[in-house]
């Protein structure tokens, strides 16, 4: 099963740096302690993602590889 | 009758469509008209030579009547609203006016109010105004720490911003003031902007001339007082002179007609260049949300498949399948300071592999700068 997140994004149309650029959009507007999930088919995503959430001081939930695409959950730490 | 078509904005996409339609199509097939809210046609790449000191006015601002093919009308005058059951235009002034086609090319907008302290606390050159205070500001200035980040994404012209860095460094070692000065690139991502291979060139220039460059740094607010920049990954940076790219929106008429995305961006088909969902109605320029550059050159090459749908409509035929489709398209000079740039190209599908920096891009690229009003506007080239 994976992991439930309070916001689920799809950025699977989107290619760098979209899905990021969601993703940050998301923290943003979240509260801490909230979840948010992101849906991305970029390649590049595997290194942006959790490079830029160790920078942001957040929590990298989880990564899981589903069909075609993979999918981030990211924890609003602070 | 002969069709209506309706031209909101006479920038890059919008002048340059009008004229290239007004050329294309049957004599007394239709009328032609631009909307603008300024009638001024003005060529923004001119900013980042003009906060130098190097622009010549004469290529900043044109009258935008004089660029338009005599066939193709104007109206000055800002669009407020879009009815696209109705086929309808709502002007400031003018009120209703009706189209049977119609090509949305409002442009970007700067949004500096939605960065706390932006106004107050830094300087920019993505317009006219702020280039000429920043040009004031960068005469006065006698060293200390500069900071040049983007406050937002997207924004027009990706590669600006390291343009404006490197452009910089060059005029601050000219005029002796190099070594007493600090020079921070602050980009929102983990390299130096969007496109990878000319983030892998730029890198080390950066490196060879001293630029620091701080990665994943999304600006947050600028404190005026303190003369600090803040970042949602939880750093500070101080700095004496701070030059940033405001967030960008699309035009208020879109978000007015419930058409644009939360950012105010069309939803756009990446090859006809249609808007989602109505009919009859094109997007060009920087007011698409199309995944690529927002850029004069993307709307430059956008122009030519919009044109054939509209005029295969008019003429009652099935527009040509390769004259009509947008493959991403987008070609930009990228000065890279002491006389040297290189050119970026690319589409949906390849990616640029930009040649070494040299003199005769850099000189390519003012040569463009002139002839930019005798080919790009109006459709010529
Ligand atoms: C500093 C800087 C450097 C740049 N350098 C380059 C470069 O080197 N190469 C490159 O290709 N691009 C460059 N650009 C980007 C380029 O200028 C833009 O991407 C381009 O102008 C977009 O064209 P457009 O037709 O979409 O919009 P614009 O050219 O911005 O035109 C929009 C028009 O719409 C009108 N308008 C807006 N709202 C309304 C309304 N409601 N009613 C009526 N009219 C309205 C405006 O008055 C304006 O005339 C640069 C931009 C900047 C700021």
């Amino acid at each position: 099963m994976p992991t439930a997140a309070t916001k689920e994004i799809d950025a699977r149309g989107s290619f760098c740096p979209g899905p990021l650029m969601e993703l940050i959009r998301a923290i943003r507007d979240a509260d801490v302690g909230d979840t948010i999930a992101i849906l991305s088919k970029d390649p590049g995503s595997r290194t942006d993602i959790p490079a830029w959430v160790a920078k942001a001081k957040h929590e990298m939930v989880e990564i899981s590889d589903e069909d075609g695409y993979s999918r981030y959950v990211v924890k609003k730490a602070r | 009758m002969p069709a209506e078509i309706l031209v909101l904005g006479g920038g890059v996409g919008g002048s340059r469509t009008a004229n290239l339609l007004a050329r294309q199509l049957p004599a007394g097939s239709a009328r032609v008209r631009v909307v603008d809210a300024t009638g001024l046609h003005v060529y923004q790449p001119g900013f980042l030579y003009l906060a130098f000191g190097q622009a010549n006015g004469g290529w900043l601002a044109r009258d935008l009547r004089s660029l338009l093919r005599r066939d193709v009308g104007l109206i000055v005058d800002r669009a407020r609203r879009i009815d696209t059951d109705a086929k309808v235009v709502h002007l400031e002034q003018e009120g209703p006016v009706g189209y049977d086609h119609l090509v949305i090319a409002t442009g970007s907008h700067l949004d500096h109010a939605s960065v706390p302290g932006l106004t107050q606390g830094a300087h920019g050159f993505y317009s006219l105004k702020d280039a000429e205070r920043l040009r004031e500001e960068l005469r006065a200035f006698q060293g200390g720490t500069v900071i040049v980040g983007i406050a937002g994404m997207p924004y027009k012209c990706p590669p600006a911003p390291v343009e404006f860095v490197l452009l910089l460094e060059e005029y601050l070692r000219k005029r002796g003031v190099r070594d007493r000065t600090t020079i921070k690139f602050l980009s929102p991502l983990n390299r130096v902007f969007t496109i990878e291979s000319a983030s892998q060139m730029v890198a080390p220039i950066f490196e060879q001339k001293g630029i620091e460059l701080h990665t994943f740094v999304n600006i947050e607010s600028v404190d005026p007082d303190k003369r600090q920049v803040l970042s949602l990954e939880g750093e500070t940076f101080d700095y004496d002179l701070a030059v940033l790219v405001p967030p960008h929106r699309g035009a208020d008429v879109i978000t007015a007609s419930g058409l644009g995305d939360r950012g105010g961006w069309l939803p756009t088909d990446r090859h006809s260049l249609r808007v989602e969902g109505v009919d009859d109605v094109y997007a060009i320029g920087d007011c698409t949300d199309l995944p690529i550059s927002k850029s004069g050159s993307t709307a430059h090459y956008e122009a030519h498949p919009i044109v054939e749908q509209i005029v295969a409509a008019v003429e009652g035929r099935a527009p040509e399948p390769k004259k009509a489709r947008y493959e991403g398209q987008v070609m930009c000079f990228f000065e890279m300071g002491d006389r040297k740039a290189t050119i970026i190209r690319f589409d949906y599908d390849h990616p640029p592999g930009p040649p070494k920096p040299s003199v005769v891009w850099h000189l390519a690229k003012w040569g463009f700068n002139r002839a930019y009003w005798y080919f790009v506007p109006r459709g010529i080239f």
